[in-house]
C-alpha cells in the first residue's frame, strides 16, 4: 500500500510521543483499541487551570496509519480548550492525511482516544464526562 | 559492508528467475515458436522435444515418470485440476474430503466451492503447536465416502514441513487418494512420490527459480492409476487432462528450473540454512519477547516466521522499507484477517499480527543478512518506544487481563 507523504512524516517523525505519569495533576489518560485488532492507543494530555491542553502524548501500537492517526490528535490538541478538543472528528483526520477508506478506523479510533483522555481528566477532576466512543479500555 | 537496497527477503512469494532458466527459455519464444503437436514439420518436433525434455526434468526432481507430469498454467490451476478432477471423477464413491486447517488458499478456496456449490463435507485436520499434521488424525478422520485427503507438504507462512511418507501409508492403506499442495516444498526439500506414498501433486515455476505462469501436476499411473476430470476441455492435450497450446518457453524453463534444484539442493540448502540460522540468532540474541513461529526441526530451510511482541506487522513493514517481507498481519493481506495459519498453531491473534516471514533463497548473501539483522533490531526497538502494549508489559501489567473493547 502507497502511504501519503503525511502518513510518512508522522510515522518517521512522531510527534509527541511518550508518556505522562497517569496520577500526575492534570493528567488526562485515554487507551483504546484491542491487541487482538491489531490496534491499541495511548492518548494523554495535561490540562492547566485554565482548562487548556498544554500538552498531549502519545504511544500506539498499530500500523502507520494509526501511529500517524494518534500523532495528528496530539499536535492538534495543544492549545484547544476541552471542548474544542471533543469537537475534533475522525473525518478530519481522514482528510488531513489522506487516509484510504480501508484505514478509517485508525482516525475512528484517534477520535475515541481523545474523548476517552478528556473524560478521564473531567473524571479526575470531579467534572462531568461527555458521551464517549465504545472503543475505550478499561 | 556493501549491500544494494531493497534487499528481497520474499522468497517464498515469488522468486527472481535463474539466468540459465532464462537461457533455456530464448529459443523457444523465436526460432523453434513450433507447436508441439504439430507431428509433421521440424518446427514441431522441435517444441515436442523441449516439452518431452523438461518433462523428464520435473518427473526426476519428485521421483515421478514422465508420463505421470501435466503441465499447467501455474500452482493454482494444478490445485484446482487436482481436487474438482477428483471431485468429478469419484462422485459416486462419496462427497467428502480431509483437509489440513493449514493448507494453502487456493486450496481452502476450492474445497469451499465444492461445498458450496457440490453438496460436500469437509474434516479440517488440526495441526499441533509446530503445525504438524499427525497420521492418527487422518486416520481417524476418514470415512467409507472419503475421496481425497490434502495436507500440504511445506507450508508458505511458516516453512513446517509435514512427514509425508507416514500420511501417505494412511491414505494408500485405506485407499483414499492422497493431494499434496507442494508449491513451496518442491526444490527445497527432497521429494519422492513413491516413498511418500503420493497420487497428485501440484508445483510451480516462480517458486523454484523458473518463470511465472507455468506449473505441473503429478498424477499417479500406477498403485492405483488415478483419474482426473479435465477441468479445461479442448483438444486434448495432456492426455486429456489439460487442453491447451502447452507454453513451450515456460515449460522449458520450469524443466531447467527443476533440474537445477535437483543437481544443486544438497549444498544449496545447507548454505541457505546456515544464512537463515545466522539472521533467527541474530535477531533473537539481539530482542527480548521474540517467539519463532512453527517448528525449529521440521522446517523449510529458507524460512523463518517470528513474532515481534508488542509491535503490529505493518508498521514493522513500513520501517524496514529497504526490505522485502512478508507479515500475518490483518493489515497486510486481502481478507484483512490476522494469517490462518499462525492463528492454527494455537497462537494468539494479537502474536499473528506481530509476525513478520522473512524467506530467503539463492541470491541472498551473508551482507544482507547481516544488514537486515540491524535493521530489523533498530525498528523493533524504535517501535517498541512507541508501544503502549510494551510499556504496560514493562510496567508489570498482564495484557491479558486487562478489559480490551473491540472496535
Amino acid at each position: 500500500m502507497a502511504y501519503s507523504d503525511k502518513v510518512l512524516d508522522h510515522y518517521n517523525n512522531p510527534r509527541n510521543m511518550g508518556s505522562f505519569g497517569k496520577e500526575e495533576d492534570g493528567v488526562g489518560t485515554g487507551i483504546v483499541g484491542a491487541p487482538e485488532c491489531g490496534d491499541v492507543m495511548k492518548l494523554q494530555v495535561k490540562i492547566n487551570d485554565d482548562g487548556i491542553i498544554e500538552d498531549a502524548k502519545f504511544k500506539t501500537f498499530g500500523c502507520g496509519s494509526a501511529i500517524a492517526s494518534s500523532s495528528l490528535a496530539t499536535e492538534w490538541l495543544k492549545g484547544r480548550t476541552v471542548d474544542q478538543a471533543l469537537a475534533i472528528k475522525n473525518t478530519d483526520i481522514v482528510e488531513e492525511l489522506n487516509l484510504p477508506p480501508v484505514k478509517i478506523h485508525c482516525s475512528v479510533l484517534a477520535e475515541d482516544a481523545i474523548k476517552a483522555a478528556v473524560n478521564d481528566f473531567l473524571n479526575r477532576s470531579g467534572k462531568p464526562t461527555q458521551a464517549v466512543g465504545d472503543g475505550s479500555a478499561s | 559492508m556493501t549491500v544494494n537496497t531493497p534487499i528481497y527477503m520474499d522468497y517464498q512469494s515469488t522468486t527472481p528467475m535463474d539466468p540459465r532458466v532464462l537461457e533455456a527459455m530464448l529459443p523457444y519464444f523465436t526460432n523453434l515458436f513450433g507447436h508441439p503437436s504439430s507431428r509433421n514439420h521440424s518446427f514441431g518436433w522441435a517444441a515436442e522435444q523441449a516439452v518431452d525434455a523438461a518433462r523428464e526434468q520435473v518427473a526426476e526432481l519428485i521421483g515421478a515418470s514422465a508420463k505421470e507430469v501435466i503441465f499447467t498454467s501455474g500452482g493454482t490451476e494444478a490445485i484446482n485440476l487436482a481436487i474438482k478432477g477428483v471431485a468429478d471423477m469419484y462422485a459416486e464413491k462419496g462427497r467428502h474430503m480431509v483437509v489440513a486447517v493449514t493448507d494453502s488458499r487456493p486450496v481452502q478456496d476450492v474445497v469451499k466451492h465444492l461445498v458450496r456449490e457440490r453438496g460436500f463435507e469437509v474434516t479440517e485436520l488440526k495441526v499441533d503447536k509446530e503445525g504438524r499434521v499427525s497420521a492418527d488424525d487422518v486416520r481417524a478422520a476418514l470415512r467409507p465416502d472419503t475421496v481425497l485427503v490434502s495436507v500440504m507438504m511445506a507450508n508458505n507462512e511458516i516453512g513446517t514441513v509435514q512427514d509425508m511418507a507416514a500420511i501417505g501409508k494412511v491414505a494408500k492403506e485405506a485407499g483414499v487418494i492422497f493431494f499434496t499442495d507442494a508449491t513451496e516444498a518442491v526444490g527445497k526439500v527432497p521429494v519422492d512420490v513413491q516413498a511418500m506414498g503420493i497420487d497428485l501433486l501440484a508445483l510451480t515455476g516462480h517458486k523454484i527459480y523458473g518463470p511465472k505462469g507455468v506449473g505441473a501436476l503429478y498424477v499417479r499411473r500406477k498403485n492405483p492409476r488415478v483419474r482426473l476430470s479435465a477441468q479445461i476441455d479442448g483438444g486434448g492435450h495432456e492426455r486429456g487432462m489439460r487442453s491447451g497450446t502447452l507454453n513451450v518457453p515456460g515449460v522449458a524453463g520450469l524443466g531447467k528450473a527443476a533440474e537445477l534444484c535437483r543437481t544443486e539442493m544438497a549444498a544449496e540448502s545447507v548454505r541457505i540454512a546456515a544464512l537463515r540460522d545466522r539472521l533467527e540468532a541474530g535477531i533473537l540474541a539481539a530482542l527480548d519477547e521474540v517467539s519463532v513461529n512453527g517448528s525449529r526441526s521440521h522446517r523449510l530451510p529458507h524460512n523463518l516466521n517470528i513474532s515481534f511482541a508488542y509491535v503490529e506487522g505493518e508498521s514493522m513493514l513500513m520501517g524496514l522499507k529497504e526490505v522485502a517481507l512478508a507479515s500475518g498481519s490483518a493489515c497486510t493481506t486481502a481478507t484483512l484477517e490476522p494469517s490462518y495459519v499462525i492463528r492454527a498453531l494455537g497462537v494468539s491473534e494479537e502474536l499473528a499480527h506481530s509476525s513478520l516471514r522473512f524467506s530467503i533463497g539463492r541470491f541472498t548473501t551473508a551482507e544482507e543478512v547481516e544488514f537486515v539483522i540491524g535493521r530489523v533490531v533498530e525498528t523493533i526497538t524504535r517501535l517498541r518506544e512507541m508501544s503502549p502494549l510494551y510499556e504496560m508489559a514493562k510496567e508489570g501489567i498482564d495484557l491479558s487481563q486487562v478489559h480490551w473493547s473491540a472496535h
